[in-house]
């Protein structure tokens, strides 16, 4: 389940972060929630839309250390993460996330192609509790970058 | 826009006190009632920078400060803007001396945290972006700073080096600030071997939180005058503006930018437009500059300022800290008073403490850390959420 609805699609193959469009307008936000920074959007009508699941890496960084609640550590023990800011090709939007597991800073750059996938954020006995998070665009789909 | 003088400034020295935070506010009062010659008694207008780290009387901090001065029946407002606060008290304090409501003013600040991240309020709030970024992305404060500094270093070529000099700079200054909670003259090794906190930036280059308290007394120029003085330090342009829609950059505490698909471009960022307020209420430039206080939450974050107020183009900051020119002794000092690096941050006092700064440059009080001539300065910061905070003093 979703650790928060209502913020991302659970299409495990292709998952979408959900933001709001000013219909009119035409400006992007997320979440939809926060529609409301551009003023010529007073009386517009936000329409929900599915964001675009590619984009280019805008900044990236790790948590060395465990952040206080509500993160909730994941496991039996902190273990660092890598946090990644994309800007989505379409919206002009740059958007935070976890990257996936198993990529490190070393793996990074900045303009690289990333895409959005599914993962565990933390698990109970229950349930996965999933959010989005942002992987490296696999090679061979990449380019000549 | 017309200016307002500054009589007193008073601080509590920063540190890690487990004091309550009204001690540290009523000493920064009592300190800068002192130096401005003015009796409690005196004061009409008590403008609280609110901490929302100690309870209710944080939230009431006017209420708080007065109440620990003792209850004159003076009109009392508290405000809290995050980083912005201090500010913000000084801007409601001006307001209130230029529309003739009061005279003569006292803003307070003064706040004791806890160690470690600064973390959300309780509960579980899936439409607060504070708590969203912490449950979702494990997003803290330093992973903001660090997301701007890694792109300095992939945008500009700016280096780890390069920041770790910010804070050496920093903490050289700050040996000479008695009110400074960190007075040791780091070198490049002690940040290299500080634990990495958030790539690319170590435990050293990340601002502490702190204990501290800060006041000033301000008045018009004509009560100023009433009291004998005739050249005092003045407030001549305040800064609380919001980001101007779209901002390209992710903001504290938000999951992201506005977008720029509609209109704008990626060069539009909020703390440019901070700055360019405070100058044109001054009716100065980034040329008139004499020394500026910038936040610098981290090391790198310190290089921003210095292109968001126009000391240089953008990606030229390390090229004016390679070259000595925000040291002291250089053409324009950048946080002489040692900044966050050799303070932390005591949020509501922060804003206060660099107009403190200001005011001891401009009467040449400032000691060894003085900037020799100084008649121009700007503080700037910006309170999350998006609250700007600016301040240009002048004499």
């Amino acid at each position: 389940m979703a650790a928060v609805e209502g913020l991302f699609t659970l299409d495990t193959d292709e998952p979408r972060l959900i933001g709001g469009r000013a219909r009119s307008r035409g400006s992007y936000f997320f979440p939809k929630a926060l529609a409301g920074s551009d003023p010529a959007c007073l009386g517009d009508e936000i329409e929900e839309v599915l964001l675009s699941r590619t984009g280019q890496l805008w900044s990236y960084t790790t948590g060395e250390y465990a952040p206080p609640a509500p993160y909730v550590i994941p496991g039996d023990e902190f273990k660092p993460y890598v946090v990644a800011a994309v800007r989505l090709a379409e919206e002009n939007l740059v958007v935070l996330g976890q990257v996936v597991e198993g990529v490190s800073v070393e793996d990074l750059s900045v303009g690289m192609d990333m895409e959005l996938v599914i993962d565990a954020l933390y698990s109970d006995e229950e349930h996965d509790y999933l959010v989005w998070k942002w992987s490296p665009t696999p090679m061979s789909e990449n380019g000549d970058d | 826009m017309d200016d307002i003088a500054i009589l007193g400034v008073g601080m509590h020295p920063w540190g890690k006190w487990g004091r309550n935070f009204v001690e540290c506010g009523e000493k920064a009062a009592r300190d800068a009632l002192a130096d401005a010659e003015v009796g409690w008694d005196e004061i009409q207008f008590v403008s609280g920078a609110n901490s929302v780290r100690c309870g209710y009387p944080g939230y009431v901090s006017a209420s708080t400060f007065a109440n620990a001065l003792g209850f004159t029946g003076c009109q009392l407002a508290s405000s809290y803007a995050a980083c912005a606060s201090g500010a913000t008290a000084l801007s409601i304090a001006r307001a209130q001396i230029l529309s003739g409501v009061c005279e003569v003013a006292l803003v307070v600040g003064a706040e004791s945290t806890p160690k470690g991240f600064f973390a959300p309020n309780a509960g579980e709030r899936h439409e607060d972006p504070d708590w969203l970024r912490f449950h979702l992305v494990g997003a803290t404060n330093p992973t903001y700073f660090a997301l701007y500094a890694r792109r300095r270093m992939e945008l500009y070529g700016d280096t780890s080096e390069d920041f770790a000099a910010v804070k050496v700079k920093n903490s050289r200054h700050g040996v000479f600030n008695p009110n400074a909670r960190y007075t040791k003259e780091y070198d490049v090794d002690d940040i290299a071997n500080s634990p990495m906190v958030a790539d690319p930036l170590r435990l050293l280059e990340i601002c502490a939180t702190s204990d501290g308290g800060a006041a000033l007394v301000v008045s018009s120029l004509e009560w100023a005058a009433s009291r004998g003085v005739d050249n005092p330090v003045r407030v001549s342009g305040i800064s609380t503006v919001s980001p101007t829609y779209p901002n390209s950059v992710i903001e504290l505490p938000y999951l992201a930018s506005d977008s720029w698909a509609a209109v704008g471009d990626e060069t539009m960022t909020f703390k440019d437009n901070i700055a360019a307020r405070a100058y044109e209420e001054a009716s100065v430039s980034p040329e008139d500059l004499d020394f500026a206080e910038v936040y610098d939450l981290s090391s790198a974050y310190e290089l921003d300022w210095y292109e968001h107020i126009g000391l240089c183009e953008r990606g030229d900051a390390a090229k004016l800290l390679r070259a000595g020119d925000t040291a002291l002794g250089g053409r324009i000092p950048v946080n002489p008073s040692g900044g966050l690096g050799a303070f932390g941050e005591a949020v509501p006092a922060q804003a206060i403490a660099q107009v403190c700064e200001m005011v001891w440059q401009l009467r040449g009080e400032a000691g060894h850390r003085q900037v020799e001539g100084a008649k121009v300065g700007l503080s700037i910061n910006h309170g999350m959420f998006g609250h700007g905070s600016s301040v240009i003093c002048t004499r």
